[in-house]
C-alpha cells in the first residue's frame, strides 16, 4: 500500500494546480457532451447530479454503475489530463512568472470559473447548490476571523447575515422591484444590476454597525460571557425583524430581483477570500492572533487591543452581511426564521470542522459540510446523526479542525511544480 | 527633570496595600535594580508603570507627560518597553512574528491598505522585517526566527521576549526577572545580552531580580522593597551592608 501511495504522491508533486484545472475543465466538458448517453448505457435514470451520492443512497443497486460513471467522467479524465498537461502547464507557468502575479491569478480564477459555470449549467439544482456553497465559504471565513483568528466565541453571525440580507433586500426591492409592501419601483429597474454591488456594500455596513454592539462588551469580557452576549444579539435581531411589519414580519420579504447570478456570487466570494487573506497576513491582522494568545502582552507591545477587536468584529460582520445579501437574492426570498440557531450550528460546524485560523480550513469546511448536507439528504433524519458524528470524530482526532493554522499561500498555489531534486 | 519620575505612588488591591508611597527618579541611560522577597510588590510596580493597573494614588511622569490612566499600549508606544516574569509569548506565532508584532505602533498604513495589500504596506512590512531580524540577531536567536517561539529552548524564549520588547523602541526597558529559571550558563549569556543592549542601544534599564549576583553586577542603583515599601536605596555595596536588607532577606535574629 505504502509504495503505491508514494508513487501517487510523487506523481502529484509535479502536477501544478493549473493542470488539475485543465483536467476538471475536460471532465465537465465531457459530461456536457457525453453525460446523457453514458448515463443511459450504464442504466442510470439520469446524469448523477452530485457525483452520484444521492443516487447511490436511494438505489443501492445502482452503486456500481454510479461509481463507474463518476470514474469515467471525473476521476479518470482529471487524472489523465492533469498528468499529461503537467509539463505544458509547468512551462506556461514558468513564462507567467515574468508577469505580475495578478495576471496568473486571473488566469487560474478564469479557469475555475469556467469549470464551475459548465458544471452548474447542467441543472438548476447544481447552480443553486453551488451559489449557496460559495456564500457558505464567505460566512465561514468571516466567522473564522472572530472565532479562529481572534479566538472569541461569537454566536452572532446569523444575526449579522440577517441584517445584511434585510438591508440589501429592502434597498433593491424598494428601489427596483414591484412589491406588495413597497409598491412600484422608484428607480428604473434597468439601473438595478449596477446598483446591486452598492446595495450589498450597504448591507455589509449595516451588519458592521450591528457588530459594534458585540465589540464594545468584548473590551471587558471574553469567553463564555461574550458567547452569551453574542447569542443574545442574534435573538434580538431575529425578533426585531419578526416584529417589524414594514419588512414583512415573520412572513418574510420576497420578490428580490434576480441579481445574484453565478458570476456575481463568484466574484464576491473571490473578493472576500482575497481581502480576508490579505488582512490576516498583515501585521494589523496578526494583531488578532496576539490578542487571542495573550491580550496583556499584546497591549504591552503597543498593540491597540480595542481597535483590533472592534475592527475584527466589524470586518467579519461586514462580510457576513454581504453574504446575507447575496443569500437573500439567490433564494429571492428571506424570512427571519432562517437566521436562527440552526443556521448558527451550521456555520459553527463549518468553521470548526474545516479548521481554525486558516483560510484553507474555512473553504474546506464550508464546501464539505454543504456537500455532505446535500449528499446525505436521502438518509433523511439519519443525516443529523452522521454529520454530528463526523464532527465529533474530527474534534477527537484534530481538535482544531482539519486544516488549522495554515497560511493560505496564493503564490505557492499557482506556481509551477518541477521535478523534485533527488528521490524522496 | 528625570526621564521617569514617580511620586508617592500607592496601590491597593481591595483592602490589601500592595505598594505604598513608592518614589523613583530615573535618568536616561541608567541601569537600576529592584529587589525584594517574594510578594514584596515588585511586579505590581511594573504593572503600575506600564498601565496594566492604575495606581490608587500618586503620579507617574514619563518624558514630561503624566501617564496615569493611559492605556498600556499608549504608554508602551511612548517608550516604556517591558518583559514579563512568566514570558507571555503568543502561542501560535514564530519568533519573527513576535518581534514584528511589537512594531504595531510604527505602522502608518491604514486598514484599507491592509485589506487590499498596497505597495506601501509591503514596503513598510519589509522594513519592519529587516529591523526584526536585526533585533533577533542582537539577542542571538536570528537563526531560529522562523520557528514557533514556544518551541525554542527556555533561554531562547527569554531572548525572543527581549527582542520583542526592544522592537517597541523603548527609552526605558523594564525587565521582570530576566534570568528566572535559567541555568548558570544561560544566566551569563543573558547578563551579556543585557549589557550589550544597554551599551549598543543606550537604553535605560530597570531590572527586577531575585539573584543578587545579577543585580549587583549590572545595576548602578538598587532599591529594596519589602511589603510594598522601599526600605533601602543605594549602590550595590550600600545595599549589601544595609542591616534592614539583610533582615528582609535572611530574617531577623531572634533575641534569645
Amino acid at each position: 500500500m505504502r509504495p503505491f501511495m508514494n508513487i501517487i504522491r510523487k506523481w502529484f508533486s509535479q502536477v501544478p494546480t493549473m493542470s488539475l484545472l485543465f483536467g476538471a475543465l475536460v471532465a465537465v466538458l465531457l459530461e456536457r457532451g457525453l453525460g446523457d448517453p453514458l448515463a443511459e448505457i450504464l442504466g442510470l435514470p439520469k446524469v448523477p447530479v452530485l457525483f452520484g451520492f444521492v443516487t447511490m443512497l436511494k438505489k443501492p443497486m445502482l452503486i456500481p454503475s454510479t461509481i463507474l460513471y463518476v470514474f469515467l467522467v471525473f476521476v479518470g479524465p482529471i487524472s489523465v489530463v492533469a498528468g499529461l498537461s503537467a509539463s505544458i502547464a509547468n512551462r506556461l507557468l514558468d513564462k507567467l512568472l515574468n508577469f505580475p502575479m495578478l495576471f496568473s491569478v486571473i488566469i487560474h480564477l478564469g479557469l475555475l470559473y469556467a469549470i464551475l459555470h459548465l458544471w452548474s449549467e447542467a441543472s438548476a439544482y447544481r447552480l443553486l447548490m453551488l451559489k449557496l456553497t460559495l456564500i457558505a465559504i464567505m460566512v465561514t471565513l468571516s466567522l473564522n476571523v472572530i472565532n479562529g483568528y481572534m479566538g472569541e466565541f461569537s454566536c452572532s453571525h446569523p444575526g449579522f447575515m440577517a441584517l445584511g440580507a434585510y438591508a440589501t433586500s429592502v434597498m433593491t426591492v424598494f428601489l427596483f422591484a414591484k412589491d406588495r409592501l413597497f409598491g412600484p419601483p422608484i428607480l428604473p429597474p434597468v439601473l438595478g444590476p449596477f446598483m446591486f454591488p452598492f446595495a450589498l456594500f450597504v448591507g455589509g455596513m449595516v451588519a458592521a454597525l450591528g457588530a459594534v454592539f458585540i465589540a464594545i462588551p468584548s473590551f471587558r469580557t471574553r469567553g463564555d460571557y461574550l458567547a452569551i452576549i453574542s447569542l443574545a444579539f442574534m435573538f434580538i435581531v431575529k425578533s426585531l425583524i419578526e416584529n417589524l411589519e414594514v419588512v414583512g414580519g415573520p412572513r418574510g420579504l420576497s420578490s428580490q430581483p434576480d441579481y445574484a447570478n453565478l458570476p456575481t456570487v463568484f466574484l464576491w466570494t473571490v473578493a472576500c477570500v482575497w481581502i480576508i487573506n490579505n488582512f490576516v497576513r498583515s501585521i494589523l491582522g496578526k494583531a488578532l492572533n496576539a490578542v487571542r494568545d495573550d491580550e496583556t502582552a499584546a497591549d504591552a507591545m503597543t498593540v491597540d487591543t480595542r481597535r483590533t477587536k472592534i475592527v475584527a468584529f466589524m470586518f467579519a460582520a461586514f462580510w457576513a452581511g454581504v453574504a446575507g445579501g447575496l443569500f437573500a437574492h439567490v433564494l429571492r426570498y428571506v424570512n427571519p426564521g432562517t437566521f436562527g440557531i440552526q443556521k448558527l450550528a451550521e456555520v459553527l460546524a463549518m468553521v470548526y470542522f474545516g479548521g481554525l485560523n486558516s483560510v484553507y480550513g474555512s473553504i474546506v469546511g464550508a464546501v464539505s459540510i454543504s456537500v455532505l448536507g446535500e449528499a446525505l439528504r436521502p438518509l433523511e433524519i439519519y443525516k443529523w446523526i452522521i454529520i454530528p458524528l463526523l464532527l465529533i470524530l474530527v474534534m477527537i482526532f484534530r481538535p482544531t479542525g482539519l486544516i488549522a493554522f495554515k497560511a493560505f499561500n496564493v503564490r505557492g498555489l499557482i506556481s509551477p511544480k518541477h521535478k523534485p531534486l533527488g528521490d524522496i | 527633570m528625570a526621564l521617569l519620575q514617580i511620586e508617592k505612588m500607592t496601590h491597593e488591591f481591595g483592602g490589601l496595600r500592595a505598594v505604598q508611597d513608592y518614589e523613583l527618579e530615573m535618568e536616561a541611560g541608567q541601569v537600576r535594580g529592584l529587589i525584594g522577597p517574594n510578594g514584596a510588590g515588585k511586579t505590581t510596580i511594573f504593572d503600575l508603570i506600564t498601565g496594566i493597573h492604575k495606581p490608587t494614588k500618586g503620579k507617574i511622569i514619563f518624558d514630561g507627560k503624566d501617564v496615569v490612566g493611559l492605556q498600556p499600549h499608549q504608554i508602551a508606544s511612548m517608550g516604556l518597553g517591558r518583559t514579563f516574569q512568566n514570558l507571555r509569548l503568543w502561542r501560535h506565532m514564530t519568533a519573527l512574528e513576535h518581534v514584528k508584532m511589537a512594531c504595531y505602533s510604527k505602522i502608518t498604513y491604514g486598514l484599507v491598505e491592509a485589506f487590499l495589500g498596497s505597495s506601501r504596506r509591503s514596503r513598510e512590512e519589509a522594513e519592519i522585517e529587516k529591523k526584526a531580524y536585526g533585533l533577533l540577531n542582537l539577542v542571538g536567536v536570528g537563526h531560529m526566527a522562523e520557528q514557533i517561539a514556544l518551541n525554542l529552548p527556555y533561554g531562547g524564549q527569554r531572548r525572543v521576549e527581549m527582542a520583542r520588547a526592544l522592537a517597541t523602541d523603548p527609552k526605558i526597558l523594564l525587565l521582570d526577572e530576566p534570568t528566572a529559571g535559567m541555568n548558570p550558563e544561560e544566566l551569563v549569556q543573558m547578563m551579556e545580552i543585557i549589557r550589550r543592549v544597554h551599551e549598543e542601544l543606550g537604553l535605560a534599564i530597570f531590572l527586577i531580580e531575585h539573584r543578587l549576583r545579577v543585580v549587583m553586577e549590572l545595576c548602578e542603583i538598587i532599591q529594596t522593597l519589602e511589603f510594598g515599601e522601599v526600605i533601602a536605596e543605594g549602590t550595590a555595596e550600600e545595599i549589601q551592608n544595609n542591616p534592614r536588607v539583610i533582615d528582609a532577606y535572611l530574617g531577623r535574629e531572634s533575641v534569645a
